[in-house]
């Protein structure tokens, strides 16, 4: 049962992560803003309630996988990761620094807790295939978690993956679009469209819910309900807000990849300070 | 203190500017445009402009259907997708067929910063050269990535265009004579040469001026065309100095260096030193950081050359 209170502290845990994405990124002076704080209510429910890891052994065989897919959004899944206590907060201040193990893109073989190297745009559902494959050769029952972005999945490689998991029955796969209608360039149904997004997943054969990517409750409901489905992968498309959390930040095609001055690092942290 | 300015700068004017004065011109990007500047292109050509999303593969492919048609296309992406995510469609639907398609690469080389390896392209000449038909085009600064696009567009068949994220000095050096396959001799000296590619032309050029006050007469042969390499200018300056050192933002494998000591060690043996990323990844950090990280700098050059004339000095 989701209780009132792990609502609340979710949603405490997401700001607190929400604010780390600022610092990090104002620190460094570059890095992704707006698809990090969009994506930081699901790492939250992900990360502290429905995944099982163990921040002591990021390598231990049976921990539920993460594949942020969306590699630029690097600064939600190190602030969660700190968060979780797989490394000090302390070194989210170094993020893509020389000598820091927080690359500007997720890489695998530095940080704890980064199960997969990303930053080149469509490949996660196919290492996500690959993975829960060799899950299912082995008999083990973990779940792979992958998170694309909208822009993202115009990667035709993101196409081939969503047959292949689906020849292969890997409903051991519970993936997720950011459908947040922004990328690089502006509005994703000016670059390309991809709207309807959810016949799309479905005639791929994954079982396709849509839900508000905001909405704690929705997000652990819909995960919860995968193991009624077998045999097929599920993807679930989170409505969401690039930006969300800073109002300035919301839906404006300018927050995908530039850092904020001395003034607005102010004011988003003002926005985001404890209730 | 020398001004700077980004080279991808260069490349999107010089669109512009080929635009207006021939209608084959197309630019496509791939989700990049605020990134690679054709943005700027987009706002002067709307109609001309055609924005793919997050899909190289497939704008190097329509690019050649355009090409077949009679379009000049300029496909522009970041360095690494260029050479690796599409890299199969430059080859087997652009180089082999030799159809008439400009590729604009931006974001290459250790300089990317603080995106990091993924991002920082260290491979791109080497896999380009290696495709017959290719041409290969790195220049220097703004200045002469904006010549070396309008050169681009003014000859027929597949170009690779190289430019960086960051920016790079103005080199006043580099702004004249620019022809593909030439290349520009910025200072004599019958001792030593280095032979620069790219923005680190600099950096050679510091490297000549330190080398030159040890009295080591430095000869520094810029070679903003990687491929075909002129190797007149090369084999003239293996004749004339004891030997070279390339400088190149790139691996030390498959790149500048590698094609100079091919020609050098048949027709006129000469040792070679290659500064350059020496067969690793790269890591997230400032572009200045990184290039002293790397030994790309000046002071590499120059112990490379003492290492060049040791032999020859003992
Ligand atoms: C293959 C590839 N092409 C291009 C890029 C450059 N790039 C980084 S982020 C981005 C836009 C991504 O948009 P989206 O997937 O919608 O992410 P979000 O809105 O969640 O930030 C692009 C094109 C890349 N990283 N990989
Ligand atoms: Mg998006």
């Amino acid at each position: 049962m989701l209780t009132a209170e792990t609502i609340h502290r979710l949603q405490e845990v997401a700001r607190a992560i929400r604010r780390d994405i600022i610092e990090m990124v104002y620190r460094a002076n570059s890095g992704h803003i707006g698809g990090s704080l969009g994506a930081a209510d699901l790492l939250t429910c992900l990360y502290f309630h429905v995944m099982r890891h163990r921040p002591s052994q990021p390598d231990w065989a049976d921990r539920d996988r993460f594949i942020l897919s969306k590699g630029h959004c690097s600064p939600v899944l190190y602030a969660t990761l700190a968060r979780c206590g797989y490394f000090p907060a302390e070194d989210l201040q170094q993020f893509r620094r020389t000598g820091s193990h927080l690359q500007g893109h997720p890489y695998a073989p530095k940080t704890p807790g980064v199960d997969v190297s990303t930053g080149t745009l469509g490949l996660g559902i196919s290492t996500g295939g690959g993975m829960a494959l060799a899950a299912k050769l082995r008999g083990q029952h973990h779940r792979v978690f992958i998170l694309c972005g909208d822009g993202e999945i115009q990667e035709g490689q993101a196409w081939e993956a969503a047959m292949f998991a689906n020849k292969y029955k890997l409903d051991n796969i519970i993936g997720f679009v950011d459908r947040n209608y922004l990328q690089t360039d502006g509005y994703s149904e000016d670059i390309m469209p991809l709207d309807p997004l959810r016949p799309k997943w479905e005639a791929f054969g994954w079982r396709t819910l849509q839900i508000d990517g905001h909405d704690l409750r929705a997000i652990i409901g819909a995960i919860d309900e995968v193991p009624s489905h077998p045999g097929k992968p599920t993807m679930i498309i989170l409505r969401t807000v690039k930006g969300k959390g800073v109002s300035f930040m919301e839906n404006e095609a300018m927050w995908h990849g530039t850092p904020p001055n001395q003034d607005q690092y102010e004011r988003a942290m003002q926005e985001l300070a404890d209730a | 203190m020398p001004e700077w300015k980004h080279t991808r700068q260069g490349y999107a004017d010089a669109l512009i500017e080929l635009a207006r004065r021939d209608d084959r011109i197309l630019v496509l990007d791939s989700d990049v445009a605020k990134a690679t500047k054709t943005c700027d292109f987009e706002v002067v050509f709307p109609d001309r402009f055609f924005n793919c999303g997050v899909q190289e593969g497939n704008m190097m492919c329509v690019a050649a259907g355009l090409a077949l048609e009679g379009y000049i296309p300029f496909a522009t992406t970041f360095a690494t997708f260029a050479a690796f995510r599409a890299g199969d469609m430059v080859r087997n639907a652009i180089a082999y067929p030799k159809l008439n398609v400009k590729i604009g690469a931006t974001h290459a080389g250790i300089t990317t910063g603080g995106d990091g390896a993924s991002h920082q392209c260290n491979e791109d000449i080497a896999v380009m050269r290696a495709l017959p038909n290719m041409t290969v085009l790195v220049p220097g600064d703004y200045e002469e990535s904006r010549q070396a696009t309008l050169a681009a567009a003014s000859m027929y068949g597949p170009v690779y265009l190289r430019f960086g994220r960051d920016v790079y000095p103005v080199v006043e050096e580099l702004h004249d004579g620019f022809a593909i396959g030439k290349a520009k001799l910025l200072r004599r000296g019958d001792d030593l040469t280095i032979v620069t590619t790219g923005i680190l032309v600099s950096e050679g050029l510091a490297a000549a001026e330190t080398l030159e006050g040890e009295g080591i007469a430095t000869r520094v042969l810029h070679l903003p065309t990687v491929k075909p390499l002129d190797e007149e200018a090369l084999l003239r300056a293996a004749r004339e100095t004891r030997g070279f050192v390339t400088v190149e933002e790139h691996n030390i494998l498959g790149g500048l260096g590698e094609a100079v000591a091919a020609l050098v060690s048949l027709h006129h043996p000469r040792p070679v030193a290659r500064v350059g990323v020496r067969d690793v990844f790269g890591e997230s950090g400032q572009a200045s950081e990184l290039l002293d990280l790397y030994h790309l700098r000046a002071a590499h050059i120059v112990s490379s050359a003492h290492a060049v004339l040791a032999p020859a000095l003992r």
